[in-house]
């Protein structure tokens, strides 16, 4: 069993309750920054332990929070980033409401490192239930002290809200989702200014994810130090992994980064393997945004060495032959599913969810996923497949924000790993147009040949 | 449906009919307005449109946007753009009970199509269309983030997970019998504080 | 203040600090200038979003002299100090904006020969200067509901590329906006939402604004194409504005009134409504000379004194397809 930081109590009964949360030990992270710690000493804990963002990025929050500006006489914003929307990805509404205490810790800790007297948890809309979740047990932590006018007795003072928003995935890029926290349209920034200089309010502002906030928790309370402990190299301490698809049993597993990947899916502890005795044929594992990986290189690498559940590993062979940790939304296909329609799938989501403000994503989203309808149905032909990368390519890194990307690299990696179903769908639109073709006749990923020196 | 793109736009003259929420509504609003740092009371919209909509049968009409502009001291257009941008604001009326089923990939690959048709047939509805008795709507959405119970729906603030037939149909069987209009949110206004 | 030295397909300038690439390209000439479709430098927050103006930072500068890892967007990065830049010498900077291209007109309806903003469309420069010759987009083009945005501005709303540029007129030229952008994604457009009229005495920049045929002036509607057109600096005495203006002219007669436009096709002032819309007759001007049109377009082709020479009636337009 791998150890457990953030869901340690999740088996706990009443462990949403305040009563039960701090008997098992919560709060104590605030005792301790507040009485003991600076709020740089609880920044130096935090680079210490080498956490990195848990909502996709992967960047250390440590540094992240070095950069924020401190001028004086502005205020300064903590924003949690509770607008999970990447496909795939359901670990941090898990958290939240199961033990929304430790994100409330989190968030008291955290603004205290960071300076903030007013913090923001922006949820997605479509988490109302959870909203009322947080809002209750912010309350509970007004009412016990660990929230308002001088906590603890230290002159700390801090308000914590929580926003709901109106539903739009682009509200997780952090500028959308300040602009949107502004009562706006959730149109991403255009950087510079980053948030560490001009944030919400034009006010230096850090921006964190749910698991993130909640990881600063057992940061301080046991040191940056031991939590660096856990994990492989730059990889480091525990991450939720939501699970989902066709295995055994899908949910959030919290793992020990370096867990190898064969490990998570097939055993007993955590997926289970695939469901009903069926082979894997892909496996997208970091959320709906990253390469999409077939059978053969989802538990080794393109090197043959077993492939692990880390930053770092996931991403060996970079996009020829890897894939990203993202969100850790990990997704299994089984040999039934049709990829064409699975990356169709992705397309609509990223179409529908562009917020159009520049012109590549804007205009290139929806191309690509007509183009795909059409391949999926089975009127496309030959060159609509080369049709998609050169679509693809031209959004890719060409717009304000990452949404371009998230939606150009899964039609890429579909197509870099399938082209012989995309293919298939142009050469035999009488055996595709039922949409449960693969049911009939499954179509496995090809492994190329090995090269030879 | 991805052949014909228009935008969807209601289009109606302003006409400022006597809109009015209810005080409890209202209370709220002016709280929810007092979240934000002096001058930036603009940053409670999307909450306050929310209740908006929970005030005004599901949905906001023109005049209830200008109704909630004036609320806000905001240019009507302001509140347009944003209601406009976000797909949990209904701008057209919906049935009582909105079904919103995921179709995004965890879902779809277990079953969402299924779930719709289902529905469908059962309601004798197409997606997006509402029952003739104006109690259900049938709507898509994307990816809620409960991918570990796909496939699944939302009906106000409720998560169904894991659904089946026998789910589906007990859902509608209570959703009926409630008469559901508790709008999206199923507020509880007194924990807005 | 000490400049900052800025290389740009190979031509060095220094300029002040604070300046984008783009104002520091355009000082160097119209060679190495990249295009700019939302960029506007009198409207503040304009620029970044029709990404046509993205070059490549090749050299971040003399401190940090590492490469900037994607193509930036021109006229929202600050030049600093001994950076390097490639834009028509780069072929990814060119097939990136080709790229772009593509994407603005593949639903652009394409209806030149019946829009007003022919002959001065820097959407048609951009294709032609920028794009490939044939598109590759083969579904049906985009529509919108058609709406009336008052008596004296035409909104078409299929040619709009959302540069964003009215909507910064309307807040920062002109109290209490009625207009903004509406929806999401790619059926975002420019909108009144309800039947309202765009009426203030500066709405009219909106048109001079705009790069497209989105905005165009219903007192010149199907009057006359550009380029048959004088067009004349003049100025006149105005309580609202500056009253400097070019008139446009067949004969003896006003057919519009438009702001002055630099070679970047930006106004140099801008005008109110009344001299836009109103001042028709010869008599409201003092005319100073011709006006010199510094754009490529087919109106810089304009021959004063030319003797083919045709206006077309309003009654041999395709008004049908228009109504």
């Amino acid at each position: 069993m791998g150890r457990k930081l953030l869901l340690t109590h999740d088996h706990v009964e009443g462990i949403q309750g305040y009563t039960a949360y701090r008997a098992n030990g919560g709060y104590r992270s605030v005792e301790k920054a507040l009485k003991k710690m600076t709020p740089d000493e609880v920044v130096e804990e935090v680079k210490k332990s080498g956490l990195r963002g848990r909502g996709g990025a992967g960047f250390p929050t440590g540094m992240k929070w070095s950069f924020l500006a401190k001028p004086d006489g502005v205020p300064r914003y903590l924003v949690c980033n509770a607008d999970e929307s990447e496909p795939g990805t359901f670990k941090d509404r898990y958290l939240m409401e199961r033990i929304p205490h430790i994100l409330i810790e989190g968030m008291i800790t955290s603004s205290y490192a960071l300076g903030a007297n007013t913090s923001y948890i922006y949820i997605r809309g479509e988490y109302f239930y959870v909203a009322r979740i947080l809002e209750n047990a912010i309350a509970e932590a007004y009412a016990n002290g660990w929230l308002g006018k001088n906590i603890l007795g230290t002159g700390y003072n801090l308000d914590l809200y929580v926003q709901v928003g109106g539903g739009a995935y682009i509200c997780g890029e952090e500028t959308a989702l300040l602009e949107s926290l502004e009562g706006k349209r959730g149109n991403p920034r255009i950087k510079p200014p980053f948030p560490a200089v001009a944030g919400l309010y034009g006010c230096p502002t850090v921006v964190n994810n749910v698991e993130t906030i909640a990881a600063v928790v057992p940061i301080v309370n046991d040191g940056g130090d031991e939590y660096a402990k856990i994990g492989i190299g730059r990889s480091t301490g525990t991450k939720l992994i939501s699970a989902s698809g066709n295995i055994n049993k899908p949910g959030v597993y919290e793992i020990e980064l370096g867990v190898p990947v064969e490990e998570f899916i097939f055993s007993d502890e955590y997926c289970g393997g695939i469901a009903n005795g069926k082979r894997m044929k892909a496996c997208v594992p970091g959320g709906s945004s990253v390469p999409i990986l077939p059978d053969y290189l989802v538990c080794k690498t393109a090197a043959g060495e077993d492939r692990l559940m880390t930053y770092e590993s996931l991403s060996d062979g970079g996009f020829v032959s890897g894939s990203m940790l993202g969100s850790g939304g990990f997704i299994v296909y089984d040999e039934h599913q049709c990829i064409v329609r699975n990356t169709w799938n992705f397309s609509r989501f990223y179409h529908h969810e562009s917020c159009g403000q520049c012109s590549p994503c804007r205009e290139g989203t929806g191309w690509m996923e007509r183009v795909l309808h059409r391949l999926e149905k089975g009127e496309g032909n030959m060159s609509d497949i080369d049709l998609l990368v050169d679509v693809a390519k031209k959004i890719e890194g060409n717009t304000i924000c990452p949404l371009g990307d998230a939606a150009a690299w899964p039609v890429a990696a579909a197509i870099r790993h399938f082209r012989h179903e995309f293919e298939y769908h142009v050469l035999h639109p009488d055996k595709i147009k039922d949409p449960k073709h693969g049911h009939r006749e499954p179509i496995m990923p090809v492994k190329p040949e090995p090269v030879t020196a | 449906m991805a052949e014909v793109i228009q935008g969807t736009r209601a289009f109606n003259p302003s006409t400022r009919a006597g809109i009015k929420f209810s005080d409890e509504a209202l209370k709220t609003i002016e709280a929810l307005m007092k979240r934000y740092p002096e001058g930036k009371h603009k940053s409670a919209l999307l909450p306050v449109l929310h209740v908006a909509q929970a005030e005004s049968d599901g949905w906001l009409s023109p005049e209830v946007m200008d109704y909630v502009a004036e609320l806000m001291k905001l240019q009507s257009i302001e509140v347009y753009e944003v209601a406009s941008f976000y797909s949990m604001y209904n701008l057209k009326p919906v049935g009582k009970c909105v079904l919103e089923v995921c179709r995004t990939s965890s879902c779809w690959t277990r079953g969402a199509e299924d779930v719709i048709d289902y529905i469908g047939k059962k309601l004798n509805i197409r997606e997006g269309e509402t029952s003739p008795d104006g109690m259900f709507t049938l709507k898509t959405v994307e990816c809620l983030g409960a991918c570990g119970g796909a496939p699944m729906l939302q009906c106000g603030a409720e998560y169904h997970e894991n659904l089946t037939e026998a789910k589906i149909d007990s859902l509608i069987e209570r959703y009926r019998s409630e008469g559901r209009r508790k709008s999206y949110t199923d507020l509880d206004y007194q924990n807005t504080k | 203040m000490s400049l900052l030295k800025v290389t740009i397909d190979g031509k060095t300038i220094e300029v002040e600090p604070g300046k984008t690439i783009l104002q520091a390209a355009r000082q160097i000439g119209p060679d190495v200038a990249p295009p700019a479709m939302c960029y506007y430098t009198k409207l503040k927050t304009s620029g970044g979003y029709c990404r046509t103006c993205l070059v490549k930072v090749t050299k971040g500068s003399e401190k940090d002299p590492r490469p900037m890892p994607k193509l930036v967007a021109s006229c929202r990065t600050t030049v600093m100090d001994g950076m390097e830049v490639q834009n028509y010498s780069s072929d990814e900077v060119v097939e990136a904006r080709k790229g772009v291209v593509e994407f603005l007109l593949i639903n652009h309806p394409l209806d030149c020969p019946i829009c007003d903003q022919a002959g001065e469309c820097h959407l048609q420069d951009l294709s032609y200067e920028n794009g490939r010759s044939k598109s590759r987009y083969e579904f049906k083009r985009r529509t919108f509901e058609k709406i009336d945005i008052g008596e004296k501005i035409q909104l078409h709303m299929t040619r709009c590329i959302l540069c964003y540029r009215c909507v910064k007129v309307a807040d920062q030229l002109t109290p209490g906006r009625v207009h903004g952008v509406i929806n999401r994604g790619e059926v975002a457009e420019i909108s009144t939402y309800i039947q309202n009229a765009v009426d203030n005495e500066f709405s009219g920049n909106m048109i001079d604004v705009c790069p497209v045929g989105a905005l165009t002036d219903k007192t010149f509607r199907f009057k006359s194409r550009v380029w048959f057109l004088k067009p004349v600096d003049a100025h006149r005495d105005c309580d609202q504005c500056s009253g400097k203006a070019v008139v446009w002219k067949y004969g003896n007669e006003i057919y519009r009134v438009t702001g002055r436009k630099d070679q970047w096709g930006e106004v140099d002032e801008w005008i109110c409504n009344t001299c836009r819309f109103e001042k028709k007759s010869p008599s409201d001007w003092v005319e100073e000379g011709p006006r010199k049109i510094n754009r490529h377009s087919v109106i810089a082709q304009n021959h004063y004194g030319s003797k083919t020479r045709f206006v077309a009636s309003p009654e041999s337009l395709p008004q049908k397809q228009l109504s």
